[in-house]
C-alpha cells in the first residue's frame, strides 16, 4: 500500500483501486480523496464504471487491488462487524429508488430505525413522518411505493437514506428518469441536506446541469483508457489539459477548438 | 399487383467503364428483395467495371429494403476493389448508407461467441455442478449461523413478517393440499384394492392407505405442492427484489438479507409443513375411506378400527418430522435461487423454475435418505 499520510480532513480515500470482473479489468489506478462536507461527483460516459465504483465504495463488490478508507479506517480490510458499523453511517439512494415494494413509505423509512435504534414503534413512526416531511412527502406515510410517481419514489428513497442521519450520503444517478424540473428540485434538496446535516455527499451522475450546480469536487472516469482522467472541481476541469474531460463537460462543444466554456 | 410492390433493378455499362445500376419501382420490405445476380455477374465479368453508379430517378418509394440491397452491393464492390458512387441515390438513402459504415464493425464483440469443444463443455458443466453444490451447502451454513444469532438473541425475526408468511404458507395452502391429498388417498386405495381383492382381503386397504399416507405420501405430496407453490413464490419475490436493487439496499443499510428475508420464510414454512402434513394425512385417509366405503363396501366403523389398529404413533411422527425437514429444504432452495437470480425478467423466471426443480430434487433425495435411516433405526 502507499505510504502517503492521510489528509486529516479526508472523509473518504480511494487508493490505487483496480476494479475487475474476473480477467476483465474495468478501471485501474483510481486514486482520489473526498473531504468532509464535499459534494463529490463521480462522472464519466456510459459504461465507464461510475456505478461500479460506487458499489465498490459500498462494499457490494470487492476491489481487485487497492483499498478504500473512511476517515483513517480501512473499509476494504475491515472485518465483518467493523464493516457493518461503518455501513450504518452511510445512506444510499439507488438509481431505481429501490424502495422495499412490500412495505409502506413509513415502514421503508422506519425499518432502519427499528433495526438500529431503541425507539418505540410510535417514535419510529414519528421520525419516519418527519423524514418524509423533509422531502415533501408528508401525508404519504401509508402509501406503497407502487402508488406514487417516480419522482416521489426517489424522494421517499432519499428519506429512507437519511433515516439514521448518515455522515455520508451516496447517490446513484439521482436524476435518471426524472424531468428537468424535478431533478433540479432534487439537486436543491441535496444541497440543502449538505448544509443542514453537514453530511459528505457522493453523487454518480453524467447530468452536466447537476454537476455544475452541486459539485465541489469530482473525478472523471475515462472508459477508453480504463482509468481516471482527472480529479478536481468541475469548473476547474473545464481547463483540464485532457481534451476528453473538456469535451465531456461542454457536451462535445470543445471539439471545435474553443478553450472550454461552460455550456 | 405483385410487381408494383417490388423494386426493380437493371444494369448497363456506360462508355467510360462505369456500371450504371438503374433502380425503379416501390422498394418495400414486405415484397421480396431483388437478387444481386445481375450486378454480381457484371462485377465478376472479365472486363470489370471501374466504378458503380446509380440511377434512382424511377424509384417510387423506398424503405430499409433498398438500404439493405445497397449495403450488399457495396460489400460486393469493396471485396473487388471497385468504387461506389452514391451520387445518384435519393439523398436520404445516401445519408443512411454513410451512417451504416460510419463506425467500423467491432470485431471483439463478435469474437466472444466462440465455439467451445464438447470435452471442455462437459468439464465446465461438471465444475458448475460442483460449484452449485458447494454454494448450496455454504448457504445452508449461513442460514444456520443466522438462525443461531436469532436463537441467542443477537438478531430477531419480525413477528409481523413471520405471521404473514405463516398465513401464506399455511392456511392459504389448505385448498390445494386438500384436493391433492384426498386424490392420493383414493389412488392408494384403488391400487391396494385391485391386489387385495384377489385374496378377498379388501379390509387391509384401510391399513395400506393409513400407513402409506402417514409414513410417506402425506409429507411427500405436501412437499411437492409447497415446492411448486411457496418455493416458487419465494424465488420470484427475492429474485424481483434483486432486480430492483431492494436486496442491495438492505445490505448497504447493514441489514442482513438472510436474517430479514430468508429466516422468516424458512421458519414459517418449517412450522407450517408439519401441520399441513397432518392435515394431508387425514384427508388422504378420508380419500381411502371414500373408496373403501363407496366401492368395497367396508363399513365406516370397521374402516376406522382397521386404520387405528394398523397406524401407530411412530408412523405419524416420522412423517411429520420429515415434512418439517422438507419445509426447510424447499424454503432454502427457493430463497437461494431468488438471491442468486440475475437482474432481468427472464432471470427471475429461470430462478423460479430452478427453485421448484431444486426443491423437488432435494425432497426426493431426502426422502431416500430418510427411508434408509428409518429402516436402519427400525422406526
Amino acid at each position: 500500500m502507499s505510504t502517503r499520510v492521510v489528509d486529516p480532513n479526508a472523509h473518504i480515500t480511494v487508493r490505487n483501486l483496480t476494479m475487475a470482473f474476473g480477467d476483465f479489468v474495468l478501471m485501474r489506478d483510481i486514486d482520489f480523496t473526498i473531504r468532509r462536507n464535499d459534494v463529490f461527483v463521480i462522472m464519466g460516459g456510459s459504461g465507464s464504471g461510475k456505478s461500479t465504483l460506487l458499489r465498490h465504495m459500498l462494499g457490494l463488490i470487492e476491489p481487485a487491488k487497492g483499498e478504500i478508507l473512511y476517515g483513517d479506517e480501512s473499509f476494504t480490510n475491515a472485518d465483518e462487524d467493523a464493516r457493518q458499523r461503518m455501513l450504518r453511517r452511510f445512506g444510499v439512494l439507488y438509481q431505481s429508488g429501490a424502495l422495499w415494494t412490500s412495505m409502506t413509505l413509513a415502514d421503508n423509512v422506519g425499518l432502519p430505525l427499528e433495526e438500529f435504534t431503541d425507539l418505540s414503534p410510535a417514535d419510529v413512526r414519528e421520525v419516519a413522518s418527519l423524514k418524509l416531511a423533509l422531502v415533501g412527502l408528508k401525508g404519504f406515510e401509508d402509501f406503497y411505493p407502487s402508488q406514487i410517481s417516480g419522482g416521489m419514489q426517489k424522494r421517499a428513497a432519499l428519506a429512507r437514506a437519511m433515516a439514521l442521519d448518515p455522515e455520508i450520503l451516496f447517490f446513484d444517478e439521482p436524476s435518471a428518469g426524472l424531468d428537468p424540473i424535478t431533478s433540479r428540485h432534487l439537486d436543491d434538496l441535496i444541497l440543502a441536506l449538505r448544509e443542514s446535516l453537514g453530511a459528505t455527499i457522493v453523487v454518480v451522475t453524467h447530468e452536466l446541469a447537476s454537476i455544475f450546480t452541486i459539485a465541489t469536487n469530482s473525478v472523471f472516469l475515462d472508459a477508453e483508457t480504463r482509468t481516471m482522467a482527472a480529479t478536481g472541481p468541475p469548473k476547474e476541469l473545464l481547463h483540464h489539459p485532457n481534451p476528453k474531460v473538456r469535451e465531456f463537460l461542454t457536451r462535445g462543444g470543445d471539439r471545435n477548438g474553443a478553450e472550454g466554456h461552460p455550456a | 399487383m405483385a410487381t408494383a410492390e417490388r423494386g426493380e433493378v437493371s444494369v448497363t455499362r456506360t462508355a467510360d467503364g462505369t456500371l450504371l445500376v438503374r433502380l425503379a419501382g416501390a422498394w418495400r420490405l414486405r415484397g421480396a428483395l431483388p437478387t444481386l445476380e445481375a450486378i454480381e455477374h457484371e462485377l465478376g465479368a472479365s472486363s470489370r467495371p471501374r466504378a458503380v453508379a446509380f440511377d434512382a430517378r424511377d424509384v417510387a418509394s423506398w424503405d430499409s429494403s433498398l438500404l439493405m440491397f445497397l449495403v450488399r452491393v457495396r460489400e460486393e464492390c469493396e471485396q473487388r476493389g471497385i468504387t461506389v458512387v452514391p451520387d445518384g441515390l435519393p439523398s436520404g438513402v445516401g445519408r443512411l448508407l454513410a451512417l451504416a459504415q460510419a463506425v467500423p464493425e467491432n470485431k471483439d464483440a463478435r469474437g466472444k461467441a466462440k465455439r467451445v469443444p464438447f470435452v471442455e463443455r462437459v468439464g465446465l458443466a461438471a465444475l458448475a455442478a460442483f460449484d452449485a453444490a458447494s454454494e448450496f451447502l455454504g448457504f445452508l451454513g449461513e442460514v444456520t449461523v443466522a438462525l443461531g444469532h436469532v436463537l441467542r438473541g443477537r438478531a430477531r425475526v419480525r413477528a409481523g413478517d413471520l405471521l404473514v408468511f405463516m398465513q401464506e404458507a399455511g392456511a392459504q395452502a389448505l385448498p390445494i393440499v386438500s384436493l391433492i391429498s384426498f386424490l392420493v388417498g383414493t389412488i392408494l386405495a384403488f391400487v391396494g384394492a385391485i391386489q387385495l381383492e384377489k385374496f378377498a382381503a379388501e379390509i387391509y386397504v384401510a391399513g395400506a392407505v393409513g400407513i402409506g399416507m402417514t409414513r410417506e405420501m402425506g409429507a411427500m405430496m405436501t412437499a411437492i405442492v409447497m415446492a411448486g407453490r411457496t418455493g416458487a413464490s419465494y424465488a420470484a419475490q427475492l429474485g424481483s427484489m434483486n432486480v430492483t436493487q431492494e436486496i442491495e439496499a438492505l445490505e448497504t443499510m447493514g441489514i442482513s438479507p438472510l436474517e430479514f428475508l430468508v429466516l422468516p420464510r424458512m421458519i414459517a414454512l418449517s412450522l407450517m409443513m408439519p401441520l399441513l402434513c397432518l392435515y394431508s394425512d387425514l384427508l388422504g385417509i378420508l380419500g381411502g375411506f371414500a373408496v373403501g366405503w363407496g366401492m368395497l363396501g367396508i363399513s365406516p366403523r370397521v374402516y376406522y378400527d382397521q386404520t387405528v389398529y394398523s397406524v401407530d404413533l411412530g408412523d405419524v411422527t416420522g412423517g411429520v418430522f420429515k415434512a418439517s425437514v422438507y419445509g426447510i429444504l424447499i424454503a432454502v432452495a427457493g430463497c437461494l435461487r431468488g438471491l442468486q437470480s440475475g437482474r432481468s425478467a427472464s432471470a427471475v423466471g429461470e430462478a423460479t423454475t430452478s427453485a421448484v426443480v431444486t426443491g423437488i430434487v432435494l425432497v426426493i433425495c431426502a426422502c431416500g435418505v430418510f427411508a434408509v435411516a428409518f429402516y436402519i433405526l427400525g422406526i
